[in-house]
């Protein structure tokens, strides 16, 4: 493959140059055990210690209050399940209907197990129903979880004034925010959440490492039982490139985050208006005033999501859709049903996700090419003459 | 990323007869918009009453494409007797495969000519020799009982995932696994293949504690998939004798067809799977 335009980084995205000269020694010449008596492995656990704190850094929390994991996924799954597993008098978890599978497919299997799942919808812009959220918490709810900006659609949820509704009721908070960290500036220090996840390779770390956010007397269960790894909350040697990328890759996101958001948000918006420009029949999904500044969610109408892939494929140009062919599955995306968008809508779906890395020549590029491809794509529909009747 | 082949790709990229004939002898229209995918076929026959032209339009992925664009091929030059002879296996083969999900996409083009094939005949006065269009199973996609055996007969289909995989029946709402299975069964009972096993029988007798599991299990497994297809949700509250007490959550505790979701699904599946005797009320917040 040459030639790349690379926008899906809410997919994954390329491991920062920077991160990866940090993370390269570890494997070849200081690769000792950070748990060794001897000083060739010891010193390794200080550099563990001082990623801890880039980490915290970024997060605005304690170093111990940051705990390693292999991915977000894993940090979803002990969030949830360790804070069930210290409270089993309470038997109910509220969260969203567009949460990540991540999450939503360890609630509706909690549900399997007897807990019940209150999911809360969302409107046409995604926004979720916050006096809905309210009233669902009860006696029973051990947990809600909400994460902080959607994937799908870049919608941000405003999780400070979530989690400090959470609170007052004292239910234990959980958000997912492998999409915002990085992205968005945010500040543990005086917040009302008890436990965040995020994932390295959404933020230019490689894959393979990923955080849980753990306040300081949060109460959670080991998840992984094993040695006194992660203060004996996850057992299993850790994984040292991956925490030490995860910590230059927090150091990097702090340094540039406000800078590249600008830049990034710009070129967003110049691609988003380039393309409403170019293609009659389209519109945007999600929260206008509160998205991420790299995510755009754009409808065709009348023509199915794979197709546009696969033709910006042919000029290397990396998208993805909430189309239900592109996930073999037969629905399209949960999160764009969920926000009540028409079904062809939501098959004729793509978002770009942009990076750092993306550049305007490579927008205007995406611009000039997805006028023909859509065109191209209705020529072949039966819908548009249709619609034209 | 889809492992499609190279004739696959080369049909989705350069599509042959796309259009619309306009005096077209016969037009097939399947699908819909919200179904995913939809393909519109039309054919013109010569004075031989062989196929002289074929065009499609389709709304769909590469694979829906690429089928219906080989599917045009295949059929010029075919008499109606010999094209209604095409099964969505030999689609499949032109193609040189399609990945187990998008069998569906073949099958679409079969049902297009079909029905294209179809229309020829009512148009010249129902002369087609007659096939019973069978009762809809599915009712997220639209597929009735024949579409499923037929698919199932012609791909030797054992399960429900493999049915859902050809023909989309019972991958929306999953409401109607069951009556699939039960087809599945028959089918292969004719054709003497192993069947998959039956499902299970509803109780005679159930403790109070038993009753309220049971009432539990259904609504999370036969309710709330259902509720859950339109954006709403249910919960149980209570359960004092017979009377089962739940509330509607999400779009349903707004929707005005809550009262019939009630006694239509809720109360008729709770007397399906737990008891004949039970009723349901709706808990108003």
């Amino acid at each position: 493959m040459n030639n790349v335009i690379y926008m899906d980084n809410n997919a994954t995205t390329r491991v920062a140059d920077e991160v990866l000269e940090a993370m390269l020694p570890y494997f070849t010449q200081r690769y000792g055990n950070p748990s060794s008596m001897h000083s060739f492995g010891g010193s390794v656990a200080r550099d563990i210690a001082r990623a801890r704190e880039q980490v915290a850094a970024l997060l605005g929390c304690h170093p111990e209050e940051v705990l390693f994991t292999s991915c977000g996924t894993e940090s979803d799954n002990t969030a949830i399940k360790g804070v069930l597993s210290m409270m089993p008098e309470k038997r109910k978890i509220v969260t969203t209907r567009v949460e990540h599978p991540a999450v939503l497919a360890t609630c509706r299997d909690l549900e399997r197990h007897g807990y019940s799942v209150s999911e809360i919808g969302v409107d046409r812009q995604g926004c979720l129903d916050i006096d809905e959220l309210g009233f669902r918490i009860d006696d029973n709810t051990a947990l809600v979880s909400v994460m902080w900006a959607n994937n799908e659609t870049g919608t941000v949820f405003p999780i400070e004034q979530i989690a400090e509704l959470v609170k007052v009721r004292g239910v234990v908070f959980h958000t997912d925010a492998v999409q915002a960290v990085g992205k968005i500036p945010l500040n543990l220090k005086d917040s009302p959440i008890d436990l965040l996840s995020l994932s390295g390779h959404k933020l230019h770390a490689p894959k393979g490492i990923g955080v849980l956010f753990v306040r300081r007397g949060t109460r959670i269960g080991t998840f992984m039982h094993g040695g006194h790894q992660e203060s004996g909350r996850r057992g299993g040697t850790e994984n040292v490139p991956g925490i030490i990328a995860m910590g230059k890759a927090c150091e990097l996101a702090m340094r540039y985050m406000e800078e590249e958001n600008i830049r990034v948000k710009a070129l967003r918006d110049r691609l988003e208006q380039g393309i409403l420009n170019t293609c009659p029949d389209c519109f945007v999904n999600g929260d206008m005033d509160n998205r991420l500044p790299n995510t755009s969610n754009i409808s065709f109408e009348y023509i199915e999501g794979e197709s546009i892939l696969m033709m910006l494929d042919k000029f290397g140009i990396c998208a993805s859709s909430g189309s239900a062919c592109t996930s073999g599955s037969l629905e399209p995306s949960h999160v764009l049903r969920a926000m009540g968008v028409p079904f062809t809508a939501a098959h004729g779906s793509i978002r770009f996700s942009l990076s750092r890395y993306t550049t305007r020549q490579e927008v205007d590029f995406v611009i000039e090419k997805i006028g023909p491809i859509v065109n191209r794509l209705r020529d072949l529909s039966p819908f548009v003459a249709k619609a034209e009747k | 990323m889809w492992d499609y082949t190279d004739k696959v790709m080369d049909h989705f990229f350069n599509p042959r007869d796309v259009g619309r004939i306009e005096d077209a002898d016969g037009v097939g229209e399947v699908g819909s918009l919200a179904c995913g995918d939809a393909l519109t076929l039309t054919f013109k026959l010569d004075e031989n009453g062989r196929i002289a032209d074929a065009k499609f339009q389709t709304f769909g992925c590469a694979s829906a494409v690429a089928s219906s664009s080989v599917l045009t091929e295949m059929i010029k030059g075919m008499t109606l007797e010999e094209a209604s002879q095409i099964t969505n296996q030999d689609i499949v083969k032109r193609l040189g495969g399609l990945p187990d999900q998008k069998m569906h996409c073949s099958v679409m083009g079969q049902e297009a000519l079909e029905a294209a094939i179809e229309d020829y005949y009512r148009r010249k006065g129902g002369k087609r020799p007659e096939k019973s269009k069978g009762v809809i199973v599915c009712t997220c996609f639209g597929v009735t009982d024949e579409e499923i055996r037929k698919v199932v007969r012609e791909n030797n289909l054992t399960t429900v995932e493999q049915v859902t995989n050809f023909c989309k029946a019972g991958g929306g709402c999953g409401g109607c696994k069951e009556r699939i299975a039960e087809l599945i069964n028959e089918t292969l009972a004719r054709e003497q293949i192993k069947p998959v096993s039956p499902c299970p029988k509803r109780p005679t007798k159930l403790t109070n504690i038993q009753k309220i599991q049971l009432v539990q299990q259904t609504i999370n497994e036969q309710i709330r998939p259902a509720l859950r297809a339109d954006g709403g949700d249910i919960e149980l509250i209570d359960v004092e004798g017979d009377k089962v007490i739940v509330a509607f959550r999400g779009m349903c505790a707004q929707c005005k067809m809550a009262e019939f979701t009630m006694r239509d699904v809720v109360e008729a599946r709770l007397k399906e799977y737990v008891s004949d005797s039970l009723t349901v009320e709706e808990l108003k917040d």
